[in-house]
């Protein structure tokens, strides 16, 4: 379309104080040199003009926009403005961006004010915030329920995660929890020699691992695989309408979906934890026995001394809430995708952090009781 | 249709001895097809005959096994970055599922191709849009929402403005007029219609509906067994005696087409 005379240089002047003359190729490469032009062109002071448009060789719908623009602001300063010499082909184009032009006249397109946008967000948390109660809600209603009637467990649904969310996480689990326990034993081996305390070095790694440490990196690791997984799978199945095929099958989806990966994660990550307790600790006896000449026996024997068992029970009582934690926001997120791909990836995302937010403001909160507690 | 002038220019699309296997599935075998400058071209045929895969094959978004595809006469799998660019700016394409950046608003949407293929100011990009943005009938106020928020036929409709925002040469359309309801599917037919008259564009779509095929496409193409089983207007296929043609064109729902658009 733009081919032909493109010798003529895009251009628009005015001629004989009355004529406005419009030459060459009126297209999108050429828009900004001509929008250039008509910001600095200097209107004559005539009440009536001529829009000479002879020498417009081609014209797409860009230029027609600027040609029409162009001659409405004329027109509402009262000016006259005939145009001439127009093709036929460009006439019609320039119809059809005066046509268009008046519907989209009517709408204001303003932005919205801050205080607007302020209230749209406060909104937008209020809804999440019943939102989220509701789903917990309803997960408590359920579970409550298979509880008492555990038949209505999907077993095998259980059984499946369990394998891919426990069994399957075991290596990593385990390899993590090992390097943690080298980690604390080394951090502490130089600070411990200084005092010639060596042997404290047990009470160190055994109570910090039991307490803290193992269902700590427990919980974030199940999150990162597990929670986020969950996320992703529950939205792709709303995207693909799997979740209303099941609704309107006549199932539930809490149970089908939520209360399987709830159940299972509740027996996973205590396992898991009793796994990384083992790991970590073996971990530390290592360096101890390398680096502070504590000799396994030693260390097996201070542990059982120091390392009082209610340590042990502490970390195993928080892993099934982190669990629970995990699940039901994993599962929460994947809910709340609202049938489009985009949103998966941002759910899952949002997801993960939320779970591990809340697992360690849980964990906080934890401390602080069991200090209160003295235990 | 002025026939001569279109026989005398060069062709848009060559399509020639094109084969494409996904593994041991073959789905083209030996495809010729030669696209003129200003016609509505149509590409037709049964749930998986390729058709679709044809057309992103022209686009150049998927390889060919065998052939050449010729875009504005170039080869379409030889080119570099900076020509294929050049093709991509004459070209347009809307997508069945509208392929619509989620994370822009319908207008930034449209304005994409404009702001980042020339320095336009951004007060004209504005004008513009929504421009393209009336011209396929979509309501204004629509302009500032996500695409998540808006219908399947509406999606399609911001994917149609995006593809003719920068007035290129050539439209593809994947299956326009799927899934939307009759009057909106007629609408559409008649927006291309206009499009074509008002633009000058040249139109290829992939489509099984058989109203538009009579009422729009100057001439169709019947894909199936991988191969073009037929290529002319719909009159001419419509006497074609081949049997999945037939088959194509005579079931129920073809007659009904074909009887509404006035063929004995």
């Amino acid at each position: 379309m733009v081919e032909s005379s493109s010798s003529i240089e895009p251009r628009i002047c005015i001629i004989e104080d009355m004529i406005i003359q419009c030459e060459g190729a009126w297209t999108i490469p050429n828009l900004a040199a001509l929008d250039h032009a008509l910001q600095t062109i200097k209107w004559p002071d005539m009440s009536e003009l001529m829009c000479d448009t002879m020498k417009i060789s081609a014209m797409d719908t860009g230029g027609a926009v600027l040609l029409h623009r162009t001659l409405m602001t004329l027109r509402k300063e009262g000016r006259r403005v005939s145009v001439q010499g127009l093709r036929a082909e460009f006439g019609e184009l320039l119809q059809m961006v005066s046509c268009n032009r008046s519907r989209i006249d009517e709408v204001d397109v303003s932005e919205p004010g801050y205080l607007s946008q302020l209230e749209q967000w406060g909104r937008q948390k209020s809804q999440q915030a019943v939102r989220a109660l509701d789903f917990v809600g309803e997960a408590t209603v359920h579970v409550s329920g298979a509880l008492r009637r555990p038949s209505l467990i999907r077993w095998r649904a259980v059984f499946h995660s369990l394998d891919r969310d426990g069994y399957h996480a075991l290596p990593i689990t385990g390899l993590l929890a090992f390097l943690m326990g080298v980690v604390i034993a080394y951090q502490g081996a130089e600070q411990l020699r200084q005092f010639g305390a060596n042997i404290f070095v047990v009470d160190l790694v055994g109570i910090s691992l039991f307490r803290e440490i193992s269902p700590l990196i427990v919980a974030i690791l199940i999150a990162g695989r597990s929670g986020s997984a969950y996320a992703a799978q529950i939205g792709t199945m709303k995207v693909t309408e799997e979740l209303d095929a099941v609704r309107t099958l006549g199932l539930s989806p809490m149970q089908l979906l939520v209360l399987p990966r709830v159940f299972a994660l509740v027996i996973a990550v205590p396992l898991l934890t009793v796994y990384a307790d083992i790991l970590g600790v073996i971990g530390g006896a290592l360096v101890a026995s390398s680096q502070l000449n504590v000799s396994g026996v030693e260390f097996v024997g201070r542990f059982e001394e120091s390392v009082a068992l209610r340590h042990f029970f502490l970390g195993m009582g928080k892993a099934p809430c982190f669990a629970v934690i995990i699940a039901m926001v994993g599962c929460y997120q994947g809910f709340q995708i609202r049938g489009n791909v985009d949103d998966v990836g941002k759910r899952t995302t949002i997801g993960v952090v939320q779970s591990i937010f809340l697992v360690i403001v849980f964990d906080a909160v934890c401390s602080i009781v069991f200090s209160w507690w003295k235990i | 249709m002025p026939s001569e002038t279109l026989y005398t220019s060069n062709p848009v699309i060559e399509v020639s001895h094109v084969c494409t296997r996904f593994g041991s599935t073959v789905v083209h075998e030996d495809v010729n097809l030669t696209i003129m400058p200003g016609e509505i071209f149509a590409i037709a045929g049964g749930n998986g005959s390729g058709k679709s895969t044809l057309l992103r094959e022209i686009i150049g978004l998927h390889e060919q096994t065998e052939g050449t595809i010729r875009l504005f006469g170039q080869d379409v799998s030889g080119l570099g970055e900076q020509d294929a660019q050049n093709v991509y700016r004459r070209l347009g394409v809307m997508f069945q599922q509208g392929g619509l950046f989620s994370s822009l608003t319908l207008a930034e949407n449209v304005a994409v191709p404009l702001k980042e293929h020339t320095d336009v100011s951004s007060e004209l990009i504005r004008d513009i849009v929504a421009m393209k943005i009336a011209t396929v009938d979509l309501p204004m106020d629509s302009a500032g929402k996500f695409p998540n928020e808006l219908s399947g036929g509406m999606r399609r409709r911001a994917s149609l403005a995006r593809a003719i925002v920068m007035d290129p040469e050539l439209l593809f359309l994947d299956e326009p007029t799927a899934g939307l309801d009759p009057i909106i599917a007629a609408g559409f037919d008649d927006l291309v219609l206009q499009l074509k008259a008002v633009l000058g564009l040249t139109v290829v779509m992939v489509t099984h509906d058989l109203d538009s095929l009579w009422r729009i496409a100057d001439r169709v193409a019947v894909l199936g067994n991988g191969t073009i089983l037929g290529v002319g207007t719909m009159r001419e296929l419509a006497e074609s005696r081949d049997p999945i043609i037939h088959e194509y064109f005579h079931g129920p729902r073809g007659r009904a087409a074909q009887s509404q658009y006035g063929v004995s």
